[in-house]
């Protein structure tokens, strides 16, 4: 989770990112911030995140996307 | 009929009295009826290229979802490319025959009638079916048996012809369920039929003839900013205007279609704008093109490529890449004409460059810290409008070198020393004009500061409510462009 919050972070450093952040609500990730961090997330912990996974319940928060990320990694 | 015509409030109300009278199971075949009459009346001559979509799209699902290809995604692929490419060739096939010269290509041949315009509906229901089939090939979506319940969702009559483009699991299931008759639903439904006839009658169709003469009048300098921002407010009244009658009528049958826009002309900056202007489009195509073609295995490489040698640039070279395919769809759809190519590459030009430019921006900020004073606010509200304008434009010159020549002339002519010609209204049409823009603003300025302003309404005195609705009532029917020997303008969406 320190990584992924950090990764946030460096995407909007005039933010304080927590892991219950909602980042979809209020509209701090865009559809560009998404796609960074999905190639950011495939750098750091070698995840692909595939299209049908894009979809907002995934990212509405860091946690949430904190457990897809586990999810994926596992499967 | 066309939405725009007398005769469809008259058919609307006819299939709610009937709708509300049959038994909850049944009232979706009353809404099927309703829209294959809506099709047959409004645009049978095309029946053929709506058939080909409900059908190919229907059994493509079948053959996804049934059988063999449930388990297995291999063999699900050829069933989706195959449909994708029916449906996108025959909606490509038609685009194509609108371009300039096609009538005298096609004279004579068998689809020489393709010329008469575009399919109703085409665009929107090919896009609608082709995101339901794709969500049925990533098992996002369960494929829908019934034939009839399908075709209900590709072509329910209201969002036919201008959207919005739904989902099915967001849609699907409204259709086909029961609903009870609510007085308060019914009456929020008119509301909005009726503030979107205002918008599209009122003020959209006033406004046809003067966009018509600025654009036929080679106007550039002044006359040419003076129709950019004509044509916006023009656009604006025409397709939220078709829009709010597609939620409200939609309304008051119980079913609730997705927002197609949030206060567009108030963004500050194009992510923003975009994000509110035909918002079911942009959600369409970023579900659909942008994250499937971010996300894929070429880009991914060209990403890690980039990154390895270009740095922070680097990073982002598979976001570009995928934002200016994105462009380019959004464009084609709207047109196959060069206008709307160049339409398409502007705005993702506008895009990456605000985001290359967002640490000058970010530094500029700490600077001189303008960023929250109101009046900074109101100056990026005009910049972007103004700049919106500028590249919307592109739609009324398929030839783009005439675009630029106006766009140009905004720089080389001053704008004072060209004269704005006569633009065909009269005294009375710019003061109906001022007050029903005046009304189009206030609603828009209450509702982002209050929200649903029907729901206000419904809280306070009834009177003030039922003195409102009547008033806009007359408007329309005092003010409005319709009736008898009176060629309604169509919907500008509607040839898109």
């Amino acid at each position: 989770m320190e990584r992924l919050l950090r990764m946030l972070t460096q995407l909007h450093p005039e933010v304080t990112f927590t892991p219950d952040t909602r980042l979809l609500e209020e509209e701090l990730l865009d559809s560009f911030d998404i796609v960074t961090l999905v190639s950011e997330i495939d750098e750091e912990y070698g995840v692909v995140i595939p299209a049908q996974e894009l979809i907002p319940e995934n990212f509405a928060t860091g946690t949430a996307l904190y457990r897809l990320i586990r999810r994926l990694g596992e499967g | 009929m066309t939405v725009q015509s007398p005769w469809f409030p008259l058919f609307t109300a006819a299939l709610l009295v009937i709708y509300y009278r049959v038994p909850g199971q049944w009232q979706w075949r009353v809404l099927l009826t309703g829209s294959g009459c809506f099709y047959l009346w409004a645009g049978k001559a095309y029946l053929g290229f709506l058939l080909l979509t409900l059908v190919s799209t229907y059994l493509a699902a079948r053959q996804m979802g049934d059988g063999q290809g449930r388990e297995d995604r291999k063999k699900r692929r050829p069933w989706l490319i195959l449909c994708l490419t029916v449906n996108a060739s025959a909606l490509m096939l038609c685009k194509s025959c609108l371009l300039p010269g096609a009538k005298e290509l096609l004279a004579g041949s068998r689809v020489e009638f393709l010329t008469l315009g575009l399919p109703l509906g085409i665009s929107f229901y090919t896009l609608q079916t082709m995101g339901y089939l794709i969500d049925v090939y990533r098992g996002t979506v369960e494929p829908e048996r019934n034939f009839g319940k399908f075709s209900l969702f590709a072509a329910w009559f209201p969002q036919l012809i201008q959207g919005p483009v739904s989902g099915f699991s967001q849609l699907g299931p409204q259709l086909t369920a029961a609903h009870p008759y609510d007085g308060q639903r019914l009456s929020f439904g008119a509301q909005r039929v009726l503030w979107g006839y205002f918008k599209k009658l009122v003020i959209a169709d006033r406004l046809a003839p003067a966009v018509t003469a600025l654009r036929q009048e080679q106007t550039v300098g002044g006359g040419f900013l003076v129709l950019t921002i004509l044509y916006a407010v023009q656009l604006y009244g025409d397709f939220t205007g078709g829009v709010d009658i597609a939620l409200g009528v939609s309304e008051c049958f119980g079913i609730r279609l997705p927002e197609n826009f949030r206060q567009p002309f108030f963004a500050k900056n194009t992510a923003q704008y975009w994000r509110r202007w035909h918002m079911t489009l942009g959600t369409w195509m970023k579900t659909y093109v942008f994250y499937p073609v971010s996300v894929s295995a070429p880009v991914r490489r060209l990403s890690r490529w980039a990154r390895a040698r270009l740095g922070g640039f680097g990073k982002r070279v598979g976001v570009y890449l995928a934002t200016g395919v994105t462009w380019l769809a959004t464009g084609v759809w709207h047109g196959l004409t060069p206008n709307f190519l160049v339409w398409g590459m502007l705005n993702c030009l506008v895009i990456v460059l605000s985001q290359e430019l967002t640490p000058l921006y970010r530094r500029f900020h700490s600077r001189f810290g303008w960023k929250d004073k109101p009046w900074y606010g109101v100056f990026e509200g005009i910049r972007m409008f103004l700049l919106m304008n500028l590249i919307r434009a592109c739609d009324l010159y398929a030839d783009p070198r005439e675009y630029f020549h106006r766009l140009l002339s905004l720089f080389s002519v001053p704008l004072w020393r060209q004269p704005v010609p006569a633009l065909g209204l009269t005294g009375a049409d710019w003061g109906i004009l001022a007050l029903g823009i005046g009304a189009m603003l206030l609603v828009s300025l209450l509702q982002q500061r209050a929200g649903s302003l029907r729901q206000l309404l419904w809280r306070g005195n009834p009177w003030l409510r039922y003195g409102l609705t009547f008033l806009l009532l007359v408007a329309v029917l005092l003010f409005g462009r319709y009736g008898v020997g009176y060629e309604g303008t169509n919907f500008i969406y509607s040839q898109f």
